[in-house]
């Protein structure tokens, strides 16, 4: 039962967030850092307090990784386990906290003090193997590393001072206190180069709103976080529609393993990022900004907040902007650890406090988003090129690139390369001219857009980066010759069973065959009749889930199966067309 | 309507680790019955009571997984003497209601059944020889022998098990049913 005392620090946590339902997930990210778990009496309370029905509340709590009804640990140290990681030596990284703890993966140690977890890519693929200790990220770890991380968390250290801070940085950012690096390799004029706060939002309330909408269409600016909708006629359509309030949202989700680029904006040019989504807001009619932030990045929050009451004293935020008659304001608001809150509608859905369920489209956000009202998504980078277009005019973005991609865009490159990080590039450029670039030889295969996009081979360097072939969110991650092509399949399919929603069947129970067929043929128990199954039921998935996670998912299996076939071709069994795992020995044993 | 061969095709029919639904499912053909009788003839099945295979079979219709060591024994059978061997219904297909036990190991099942159940009037878990050994999990028969077709449904509706049939007899793919019978809202 609980006690009277935890009873009323609850209802403190609600009260700090003013019993809104849509803080829902701040409150439980509030009584998992204090208590470090969520129980079912305590669910019981802070439902009581919120006035929301109990189901509710579980059903928000269970949903994200971040959450637990079991102790985490006082230090809760989560290993992430990525594709990139895997390659930068997770393994034994996780041998090392396993042999320093005495515990294995899942479990605390006897006294609660550490527990042990993994999570999915967190956003540092190009600084692996990165870890999140209590919210803090840990990167580039190596085992003598994880000797002195475990000394200080049994000795009780602030975890604060754990990290290392590189000398470079805590010159650039007193408001930051942080070990990632920003490893920016190739500036460009969009983003990498002059900006004043101010001008371009100045510019836009001179041009008016229906004005900077034309600007937008005519630079022909297509969305950055994947789908590449074009960002004009989404901000158009959201104007059109009929309401007393509209909001403007940032996606800084990014979920997709092996981008990292949204994180290096949010830390470099964050206000170049406030003030892309204010010029949104004032195209749009709204009054009101969110960002969305994955926990992740709960690192930067602070860094974030701080700008943000800068830009409310110097008038580019809040009541009457730059003294016009024009008002907006932005929050912040955390995920709590779900892939699938980069996706728009689970996006809204996990702002208002619910569990980040994809919702049925349409209605699309523009119409009816957050609160059902009209809403503008986009990611950051889309924001930033919309500011750089009124600075510069829908001309000069539209030189950019080619005539269909229009403008530059960040790649995340990670993996077998000399120089991981952020490049700036226009579109258009091949995928050979890139392994340049980035220092990489002897490449077996690329992987573009991340897990959900394509897995191509050599034969395939020629092909571009741009909507017409092969379209990015910015996720470049590149595998060497040495590599084993089939357990980064398998990494990236584990990926997709793990963060499915669970909503709809295709995508909840037809991922776990599709892993569970790859490992047959990673077992060498597989043969051709398999490789044909597994494309069925792939296409199946594809062709019958609700939304892009699962219409994505089987791309990691379904794209090397097309590019890289003889891998596949080389282990499965020829002479035999079935091949069962089942043996009748070990099934019986315990009868 | 004749076969192609111009005798009868023989076909074979199980439950494993079923409860007899899908066998019903086939009987509620109503006088569609007839009709059947003209073109198969059934071997090792419970419709006609024969319970062995004394000849080999054109097709094995299975209902259920296998939950036992004996339905191993019977599904391998099926797939030696069947020319074409069909899950028929959930169970067969991915485990169904049995299944529901996948997860608890076979110990605490029997624990749970023979011992602390409170109808009984003295615990004891049986062990005989001539008993089957109760499998670690529910296996779906594709993943014990190789499976030509699965006909879906809890059970799979009467029409759609008469349409498979008339399918197969004459020669063609499974993949030729009709929306209607596999279409479940
Ligand atoms: C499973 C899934 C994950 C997504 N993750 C992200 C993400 O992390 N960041 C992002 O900007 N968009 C993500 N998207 C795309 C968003 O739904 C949406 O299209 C995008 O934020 C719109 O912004 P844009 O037009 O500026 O690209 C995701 C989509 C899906 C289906
Ligand atoms: S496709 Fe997957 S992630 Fe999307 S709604 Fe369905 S179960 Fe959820």
């Amino acid at each position: 039962m609980i006690s009277p005392e935890m009873r009323l620090q609850i209802a403190e946590i609600v009260t700090q967030y003013h019993f809104e339902q849509t803080e829902l997930l701040a409150v439980l990210s509030a009584v998992q850092k204090k208590w470090r778990f969520i129980s079912a009496d305590m669910i019981a309370v802070i439902a009581e307090e919120m006035d929301l029905p109990v189901v509710h509340v579980e059903g928000t709590a269970s949903f994200y990784h971040f959450f637990s009804t079991q102790h985490a640990g006082k230090y809760t140290v989560y290993i992430n386990q990525s594709a990139t990681a895997e390659m930068a030596g997770l393994k034994e990284i996780i041998y090392a906290f396993e042999s320093e703890l005495g515990i294995t993966i899942g479990d605390n140690s006897s006294d609660n003090q550490i527990g042990l977890r993994t999570t999915s890519c967190i956003g540092m693929a190009d600084q692996e193997p990165a870890i999140l200790i209590n919210g803090t990220v840990f990167t580039s770890i190596t085992p003598s590393r994880v000797s002195e991380l475990v000394a200080g968390m049994k000795s009780n250290s602030l975890v604060r001072d754990l990290v290392r801070i590189p000398l470079e940085a805590q010159k650039c950012y007193p408001t930051l206190h942080t070990e990632v690096r920003n490893n920016i390799r190739l500036k460009g004029p969009v983003f990498f180069c002059d900006y004043i706060p101010g001008i371009a939002l100045k510019k836009a309330m001179e041009l008016g709103s229906l004005d900077v909408i034309e600007w937008i269409k005519k630079s022909g600016l297509r969305g950055r976080g994947g789908a590449g909708f074009p960002t004009g006629q989404k901000w158009a359509s959201c104007l059109a529609s009929e309401s007393d309030q509209r909001f403007v949202i940032c996606n800084g989700d990014e979920g997709e393993p092996g981008t990292f680029k949204d994180r290096v904006l949010l830390t470099e040019l964050p206000e170049m990022i406030f003030e892309g989504m204010t010029l949104a807001g004032y195209s749009v009619e709204a009054k009101e900004g969110i960002l969305y932030l994955r926990a992740e990045y709960s690192y930067l929050r602070e860094h974030l907040e701080v700008l943000l009451e800068s830009m409310r004293s110097r008038h580019l935020l809040g009541r009457r902007i730059l003294g016009t008659r024009f008002s907006f304001d932005i929050r912040i608001k955390e995920g709590a650890g779900a892939y699938i809150c980069g996706e728009e509608s689970a996006l809204i859905e996990s702002a208002e406090g619910k569990r980040g369920q994809p919702r049925n489209r349409p209605p699309f956000p523009v119409t009816s988003g957050y609160l059902r009202r009209p809403t503008v998504v986009n990611n950051p980078e889309t924001l930033g090129c919309a500011l750089r277009i009124i600075l510069n005019g829908p001309e000069w973005f539209r030189s950019l690139g080619t005539p269909a991609s229009a403008g530059v865009k960040l790649l995340s490159i990670a993996g077998d390369c000399r120089m991981p990080g952020i490049y700036e590039i226009e579109w258009g450029k091949t995928i050979r001219e890139i392994l340049d670039l980035c220092g990489a030889d002897r490449t077996l295969a690329v992987q573009i857009g991340g897990p959900s996009g394509t897995c191509i081979s050599e034969k395939e360097f020629d092909r571009r980066i741009c909507y017409s072939d092969l379209s990015t969110g910015g996720a470049f991650t590149v595998f060497s010759r040495d590599r084993d092509l089939l357990s980064i399949v398998h990494n990236y399919m584990k990926f997709f069973r793990d963060e499915s929603c669970g909503f709809c069947v295709p995508c909840r129970a037809g991922n776990v065959l599709l892993v569970k067929a790859l490992e047959k043929i990673m077992s060498g128990n597989g043969t051709l009749t398999d490789l044909d199954k597994i494309q069925e039921l792939g296409i199946m998935v594809k062709k019958t889930s609700r939304c892009g996670l699962g219409q994505t998912s089987p791309h990691p299996l379904l794209s090397t199966l097309n590019s890289f076939s003889e891998i596949y071709r080389d282990i499965v069994r020829k002479d035999v067309d079935y091949l069962s795992q089942f043996n009748l020995e070990s099934a019986v044993e315990d009868s | 309507m004749s076969t192609e061969m111009g005798r009868k095709w023989i076909v074979a029919t199980t439950s494993l680790a079923g409860c007899f639904g899908c066998h019903m499912s086939l009987l509620d053909i109503d006088e569609k019955i007839f009709e059947l009788v003209k073109i198969v003839e059934f071997n090792k099945s419970p419709f006609d009571d024969t319970k062995e295979f004394s000849m080999e079979c054109d097709i094995g219709l299975v209902e259920g997984g296998c939950c036992n060591s004996d339905n191993v024994r019977v599904l391998r059978l099926f797939r030696k003497h069947c020319k074409i061997l069909i899950s028929v219904g959930q169970c067969a297909i991915t485990g169904g209601l049995p299944a529901m036990r996948n997860g608890i190991p076979v110990k605490e099942l029997f624990q749970e059944s023979y011992c602390n159940n409170l109808t009984l009037a003295n615990s004891l878990i049986p062990n005989d020889e001539e008993l089957p050994l109760l499998l670690d999990r529910i296996y779906p028969c594709h993943e014990v022998v190789q499976v030509d077709g699965f006909l879906p449904g809890c059970p799979p509706r009467a029409d759609l098990l008469w349409e498979a049939l008339n399918l197969l007899i004459a020669g063609k793919s499974l993949g030729k049913i009709s929306m209607k019978n596999v279409k479940y809202d």
